[in-house]
């Protein structure tokens, strides 16, 4: 209980510096939304009625308070640009996110999980080696790099996937060539992660114990010596969706994808702040949550970190 | 408690030899290849083991037991791990016996206990699963016979219990209670044969005692053979029907147990019974260590391999190596050139006291005299 009251103390924490510094952060670039609203050439008189209607011209501390007031209640404000609410706006374009990375994830965990076991296993032979070189190469090539080359081998070369995607036409399969592309830097870290770590496994005398009980192969690698040895990759798997945050915004423009990622470059250029102050709430509360999950997750793999919990 | 009777043997195979003994090792060899060399951690071991009965492995660290029990169960990783030699089990030639044959072996027909009870149970599956798992897997059992069986095996190996404690995990008990469990995740399948390699060396003395009760008390209920791996011979002395020293990856003297304490002919056996501290001596009594350490097993020394440590030893046992030849009393081998308790020993000794070899100054309880050379390195 205590516990989970210090997580909910440390999400608003977060929350507050992230959203104060974002606002700073873009209040401070030059220009503002006016251009965006009115177009250019604008009379002044009229960039003035409107900077007084949007309260522009008060101290950003102070608007920044008002914003933090309202957000408390729920309410995000609303986009300059095209009217619609903070709220609505994510609400469309997060799931699409949400998706991809967790498509993402899930490729990059589906490849590196039995290579990471297999080349503990197989630790410097050949094979091991290859899988080493090739997932650093990988690490190497920039994320957009690899969305052009796969949609150039992929979509435009062979017609096996779309290039772009279109809004309302997400899917498994739209969407494989953008979470690929997320998906394969990942792929080396995660998997020399599990490697090392399930080297290291595998020299415990409880693998010993298991072997000469006769437990297959199989079964001493994956009920074994798999749960014990996830620690680090869960860690950094936690904090990686942080970065593919990031990737996203990179890849959703690549691929045309209507998340927020793209939403949140949109906003900055047309200085649409509210906008931005509500991507970056989710953005941020995200990453809190699921590093909370990630402990919850500790927990659930190692029984001596929940009984350490229990007790304290 | 327990609802159903519990199968504590294995199905014999067709074509065992019940008349023979239970396991013939036969020069066995088993060297490392390190980038420093090839390691001889065993290096011609022979021996047999019959149905039921005790073999005592003892030597110091590095004299090759742990390998030697391992390399026997084929435990030892296949890379730059060489190993010749003969292992019949029950007639069956196992060192010939690939992994996927060998798994038919392990569990069920050999168990192995390991030193570290801390470390030899894994920290992230519940002890009931660790006993349940080999059940279910060799011996085919549903999930409610494994737990009645696990249970029933907890209950056999003295933990409290047992049904709250299936459910647990190894942190949450002592290291005697984990010992306990060790013991029964071992037994699961009944095997044949036990490898103990050092089962109470990480132990308090307390439990020490209790645990080889409960191992010799298994033991005879199950009709099992042990092959108990100990740097201390106070551990094998009562416990024992036969006992093999190590030394250098060589058994150096092996003899039925009464016979070795009454007639050791072994200098390094005797110095392994002197280092062990006795009650009836006087307080701040010197304990009689053995001065020097175990040679390097890459360039092992030429002649008797404890000739540098060796009380007795005499110009022949630095070149010549001593084979293991037969006592008096049958069953009893040694390998030394002036044995302990024949006049040629005798002599050595007083030879080496007076002309002050360090070495045998120190074993006959005097101060050494010249410089501690080799003695205390």
């Amino acid at each position: 209980m205590r516990y989970a009251l210090g997580k909910l103390v440390q999400l608003v924490v977060v929350l507050v510096i992230v959203t104060f510094l974002t606002f700073m952060l873009i209040n401070l670039l030059p220009g503002g939304p006016e251009a965006a609203i009115l177009g250019f050439g604008a009379d002044d008189e009229s960039i003035a009625q409107l900077q007084e209607d949007l309260s522009l011209n008060d101290p950003i501390p102070i608007r920044y308070a008002r914003w933090l007031g309202d957000a408390v209640t729920g309410d995000l404000g609303q986009s300059y640009v095209n009217g619609s609410t903070v709220s609505e706006l994510l609400g469309a374009r997060l799931p699409v996110t949400l998706a991809l990375m967790t498509y993402a994830m899930f490729l990059a965990l589906l490849v590196a999980v039995p290579f990471g076991i297999a080349t503990a296993w197989k630790a410097d032979t050949r094979f091991d080696k290859i899988t080493g070189t090739v997932s650093f190469a990988l690490l190497s090539v920039p994320n957009f790099i690899m969305a052009t080359l796969l949609v150039y081998l992929f979509a435009i070369n062979q017609d096996w996937f779309p290039a772009t995607v279109k809004e309302g036409d997400e899917n498994l399969y739209t969407l494989f060539l953008p979470a690929l592309s997320l998906a394969l830097g990942q792929i080396a870290v995660f998997l020399r992660l599990l490697r090392t770590d399930m080297i290291a496994t595998l020299q415990e005398d409880y693998i010993g114990v298991a072997k000469a009980k006769g437990m297959t192969n199989r079964r001493i690698l994956f009920r074994h010596a798999f749960r014990p040895s996830s620690f680090s990759l869960l860690t950094v798997a936690g904090i990686t969706i942080g970065n593919l945050i990031g990737g996203t915004v990179i890849i959703e423009q690549i691929f045309g994808i209507n998340g927020i990622g793209k939403l949140i470059v949109f906003s900055i250029f047309q200085r649409d702040y509210l906008v931005v102050q509500g991507v970056v709430v989710v953005i941020a509360a995200g990453f809190v949550i699921i590093n909370f999950a990630v402990d919850l997750l500790y927990a659930l793999l190692d029984p001596r970190i929940r009984h350490a919990r229990a007790i304290a | 408690m327990a609802r159903k009777k519990v199968v504590l043997t294995s199905p014999t195979a067709a074509g065992d030899k019940l008349d023979g003994p239970l396991l013939e090792v036969e020069d066995l060899r088993t060297h490392f290849l390190t980038p420093a060399g090839t390691v001889r951690a065993v290096d011609g071991v022979s021996f047999t083991l019959a149905r039921g009965e005790t073999l005592g492995i003892v030597g110091e660290s590095g004299s090759g037991k742990t390998v030697l029990s391992r390399s026997i169960m084929g435990l030892l990783p296949s890379r730059n791990v060489v190993r010749q030699g003969a292992i019949r089990y029950q007639g069956h030639s196992i060192s010939d016996y690939s992994q996927e044959q060998m798994r038919s072996v392990w569990g069920t027909e050999m168990g192995m206990i390991f030193q570290d009870p801390m470390t030899s149970l894994n920290p992230v599956m519940k002890i009931g699963n660790q006993i349940t798992e080999s059940l279910r897997y060799h011996l085919d059992m549903d999930k409610g016979e494994a737990r009645d069986t696990a249970i029933a095996l907890l209950t056999s190996v003295g933990i409290p219990e047992p049904a709250q404690r299936f459910g647990e995990y190894p942190h949450q008990l002592s290291g005697g209670m984990r010992q306990r469990v060790m013991i029964a995740v071992s037994l699961a399948c009944g095997p044949r044969l036990l490898f103990a390699d050092e089962p109470t060396t990480a132990l308090d003395v307390t439990v020490q005692a209790q645990i080889l009760d409960l191992l010799h008390q298994q033991q005879r209920e199950r009709h099992m053979a042990i092959i108990l791996v100990t740097h201390d011979l106070g551990v094998v002395a009562g416990r024992t029907d036969h006992i093999a020293v190590m030394y250098a990856g060589k058994v150096v003297e092996k003899a039925p147990t009464s016979v070795l304490f009454s007639e050791m002919r072994m200098p390094y056996t005797e110095a392994l019974l002197n280092s062990i501290p006795r009650l009836e001596d006087s307080s701040h009594t010197r304990l009689k260590i053995i001065g020097g350490r175990p040679p390097d097993l890459i360039n092992p020394p030429t002649g008797c391999n404890f000739s540098p440590r060796c009380p007795y030893a005499q110009p022949r046992c630095f070149t010549d190596e001593p084979p293991l030849r037969p006592a008096d009393t049958a069953g009893h081998e040694f390998a030394c050139w002036y044995p302990v308790g024949t006049p040629e020993g005798t002599k050595a000794l007083e030879d080496n006291v007076a002309a002050g070899v360090p070495a045998a100054v120190l074993a006959t309880g005097g101060e050494p005299a010249l410089a501690d050379q080799g003695a205390s390195a």
